[in-house]
């Protein structure tokens, strides 16, 4: 097979990585953006929202479509209602304080990863996918008798992955409707624009941030349960995903959602192409490179706005 | 009414206000001068909640405002508007007024009532906010205010560093107000720029109450309104 089939693949299977990673970078981003908290336990709400996949799952039975998708609606909502109750409980208290947050969910992280390894197990546990036929791509060749269609062996992907990348389209502009167009949206922003401002007119700025928090955590979780049929739900599995988050966010721009998406596309199709053709830990260096420039030339990101 | 009884407040240990007593009635403008640093500007975050009181309390009528978490002082009538203006700054001109309805409760009438009060706004409500003129920003600071159809209304410096047709506007804004029957705590450094609108004027000095002189006094004698502002 030449060298373009095999792009398309690793371009696919980017997508996958890209759909998953700005959902979950877009969660980050929300609670940076409004709450100036940076989250270290982002990682493990979404390792929460893949071991309650499997959980939900399992415990329903029948067709993998019934379990997969009433784990679709109740992990993200659960994990939604502990991030909340975890800003309520401790964030809160500590008045939001940027430095004394990342001390409490760094805390928080080591909480839930070891409550999820009592109960879940140090397993990795598969979840079944509500629908998996194996697509085959075409490719176009040149040959003696002009250009073709042939059907390379091993260039394909699967239902599951296309639903993947469509879900997340979805979903994403569905966050950015709620943020444009509605009116939580709209306390939202303005929390983000002036915290003491948002009080002087009347916006109960803590219940902003716990619906922030909880936002956040359940896109996460979302995430976290769409990628499930395709990696296996594991206790450790939060790291990767919080790493590759803070990486698309800083690119992005902090707080910036259209900044973070783009940065999410260009980190998973890198991710992605670099993995297939050479190594996921290549991917993963010229990722953290990537962050390195721009923090140096760019610090407030590809979209972000410069402190004044 | 709005009265502020022995308030004492200040930012963490270092206090800034000590037993301050003031009131504003209805209809009324009551400026309030003083030196930099004096403590007028803690004074207005004060009766916001944005500053915890030490001691003393706050009430407006027969609500003691000190008693509310600071995002129900707003809904209790209470406007604002502070110095610098502080505009939601990624926000349009019709969300950050938007805001100020939602506050108040009030529905789209009310965003008329203000808008004509500032018509030059209406040519710019799906501007951002951050793009609009210095004197603009202002008239949308005290539109955003207005909205929320506030009994009490404190401002924070209106004026500062706006060119003369824009205080005019503002201050025939601030009489009108006054007319309807809003109080008005004005905090001003520049006595000339309020005399001609205030009722009252309440001197603060090194975060304790002054002499309150009705502005008719100070008008007839500029020596005395200079001796307490140290000009």
């Amino acid at each position: 097979m030449d060298l373009g089939p095999y792009l398309v693949l690793a371009t696919l299977e980017g997508a996958v990585t890209a759909a998953v990673l700005a959902l979950t970078a877009v969660g980050l981003s929300l609670v940076f953006g409004v709450m100036r908290v940076v989250n270290i336990a982002h990682g493990e709400f979404f390792m929460l929202g893949a071991v309650l996949a499997w959980w939900i799952a399992t415990s329903v039975g029948g067709h993998p479509a019934f379990g997969f998708g009433a784990a679709l609606i109740m992990a993200p909502l659960i994990v939604g209602a502990l991030a909340m109750a975890a800003d309520m409980t401790i964030l809160k208290r500590l008045d939001y304080d940027p430095e004394r947050t990342i001390v409490a969910t760094i805390g928080l992280l080591y909480i839930i990863q070891q409550l999820t390894l009592m109960g879940y197990g140090p397993e990795a546990r598969p979840v079944e996918a509500p629908f998996n036929t194996r697509l085959a791509i075409p490719w176009f060749e040149h040959g003696l008798e002009g250009w073709q269609m042939i059907w390379p062996w091993g260039l394909g992907t699967t239902s599951y992955k296309l639903a993947v990348i469509g879900a997340a389209v979805v979903i994403l502009c569905g966050v950015w409707a709620v943020m444009a167009r509605t009116r939580l949206g709209l306390v939202m922003r303005a929390t983000q624009a002036d915290r003491e401002m948002a009080l002087a007119f009347g916006i109960p700025v803590e219940r902003v941030y716990a619906i922030t928090f909880g936002l956040g955590a359940g896109l996460a979780a979302l995430a976290a349960v769409l990628i499930v049929p395709i990696q296996q739900a594991h206790y450790l599995m939060g790291a990767d995903p919080l790493l590759l988050s803070f990486i698309v966010v800083i690119i992005g721009g902090l707080g910036s959602l259209p900044g973070t998406v783009l940065a999410a596309v260009l980190i998973g199709l890198s991710d992605g192409i670099i993995s297939v053709f050479f190594s996921p830990t290549l991917a993963k260096i010229i990722a953290t490179l990537l962050v390195a420039l721009v923090l140096v030339f760019r610090p407030q990101g590809l979209f972000g706005k410069r402190a004044a | 009414m709005l009265r502020l009884d022995k308030i004492g407040a200040g930012y963490g240990h270092a206090q800034v206000l000590h037993e301050v007593s003031l009131q504003v009635s209805p209809g009324e403008i009551l400026c309030l001068l003083g030196r930099n640093g004096a403590g007028k500007t803690t004074l207005m975050r004060a009766v916001m909640g944005l500053v915890p009181l030490m001691s003393g309390a706050v009430q407006l009528d027969n609500v003691t405002l000190s008693d509310l978490p600071p995002h129900d002082v707003p809904r209790a009538g209470v406007g604002y508007v502070p110095q610098g203006r502080r505009l939601f700054s990624g926000l349009s001109v019709a969300q950050n007024l938007e805001i100020g309805l939602m506050a108040g409760g009030q529905g789209m009438a009310m965003r008329e009532e203000v808008l004509d009060l500032f018509p030059r706004l209406r040519d710019r409500m799906g501007q951002a906010a951050q793009t609009l003129s210095g004197g603009e920003q202002q008239m949308l600071a005290m539109a955003r205010a207005l909205c929320l159809a506030p009994r009490v209304l404190l401002l924070d410096e209106p004026t500062e560093g706006l060119q003369p047709s824009m205080i005019d506007a503002i201050r025939e804004v601030i009489t009108a107000m006054c007319a309807r029957g809003v109080a008005v705590l004005l905090v001003e450094q520049r006595l000339h720029a309020v005399l001609s609108v205030a009722d009252r004027v309440a001197f603060l000095e090194d975060g304790r109450n002054g002499p309150v002189i009705p502005a008719e006094t100070l008008r007839a004698d500029r020596a005395l309104a200079d001796r307490y502002l140290g000009v």
